[in-house]
């Protein structure tokens, strides 16, 4: 592994550390519903607050069970994902295309030339 | 982040609309602009559209026993600035309100103002601060995505103080019971937001050395010359 590829591997690890710690040392044990979202908390905060508020607009379409939520918040990530991914993938086949192009007419035009990446 | 659909009274729903409207129509300005004048950062523009898709779409599990997710608004608001950087947020928040009701159609101002606008300035003003400084170009980058992400989520706490101050002990009181389930959440989420903006940063400088060099990201030799001869004349 290159050294680059070992910082990257090494600052993802700590992005999983990050997610993983509060799960391994029970830090949502003392809440009744463990590692629930901060935005439903912050609804069930208002409804302390302020008792009597009631929501005055609904959501036009409401996913009907968690499931169809967890997929659709899965289809965000995979999009994101996959144009990152695209992204990466033709920077790469690029790159590796110019040099290619640059080794061949350094070979045809000037032998000793060494070619200078981007 | 997201204020549910409803969740704000009708009068401060309509004020953070009118507030964040100038910003992100300003936005769609510069983003045309940009793809016009540069259409080869159209491909930029998608890959921070999309980090913004994934990192929204991530819930972690936080010190204080609850999720929260990241934003992904520091990578975009670094590279194409914040006025951009609000478009592509208001995209993925109506994403987010119209398919997984999440966020929502009456609260869209307020999360845009918190997640599209401010975030991406605050992000943004703390890179530049500390580029001004000599900081290495990674720490910016941390320290830029971090503030980018904790301040949206403090922004938020605000906006739910201001509609919901505690009977009690007011606006303050309030700030305080919506900072704890906001911002406290967080933190540590902002500082792996910092890290895997950091991360797509070191591929971005591996693969598109010319695009940031344009961006004004990477410095080229004469333009770190001309500022380092710059700084000593002033």
């Amino acid at each position: 592994m290159s050294r680059n590829a070992r910082i990257n591997a090494l600052l993802l690890l700590a992005v999983a550390a990050l997610a993983v710690l509060p799960l391994v040392l029970g830090l949502g044990d003392h809440k009744e519903e463990p590692f629930a979202g901060a935005d439903a908390e912050a609804e069930t905060a208002i409804t302390e607050i302020e008792p009597d508020y009631e929501p005055w607009f609904s959501p036009l379409y409401e996913p009907p069970s968690g499931e169809v939520e967890s997929a659709l918040f899965a289809l965000q990530a995979a999009l994101g994902a996959g144009v990152l991914a695209y992204y990466f993938g033709l920077r790469r086949g690029r790159r590796q295309g110019e040099e290619r192009a640059l080794t061949a007419s350094g070979d045809a035009t000037a032998p000793g030339n060494t070619p200078e990446g981007d | 982040m997201h204020i549910a659909e409803g969740f704000l009274p009708p009068a401060h729903a309509i004020a953070w609309g009118v507030a964040s409207a100038p910003f992100v129509v300003h936005g769609v300005r510069s983003l045309t602009r940009e793809v016009r004048e540069h259409p080869e950062s159209t491909l930029l523009l998608g890959a921070s559209g999309a980090f913004t898709f994934v990192l929204s779409a991530l819930k972690l599990p936080s010190v204080t026993g609850s999720c929260s997710h990241p934003t992904g608004t520091g990578l975009g608001a670094i590279l194409f600035r914040p006025p951009i950087m609000a478009v592509l947020g208001t995209i993925t928040l109506l994403f987010q309100a119209l398919l997984l009701a999440h966020g929502g159609l009456t609260t869209l101002g307020a999360n845009v103002f918190s997640m599209a606008i401010v975030g991406p300035w605050a992000g943004y003003g703390v890179y530049r601060l500390l580029r001004r400084w000599d900081v290495p170009l990674m720490v910016t980058v941390f320290f830029g995505a971090f503030v980018a992400d904790l301040s949206t989520y403090c922004v938020t706490s605000v906006q739910l103080a201001l509609a919901f101050p505690d009977p009690g002990s007011g606006f303050l009181g309030a700030l305080g019971k919506f900072g704890s389930i906001f911002a406290v959440t967080q933190i540590p989420l902002a500082v792996s937001e910092g890290l895997l903006t950091v991360i797509v940063m070191r591929l971005l400088v591996q693969s598109s050395r010319g695009e940031l060099t344009r961006l004004g990201v990477l410095l080229t030799k004469s333009a770190t010359a001309a500022a380092k001869s710059g700084a000593v004349a002033r």
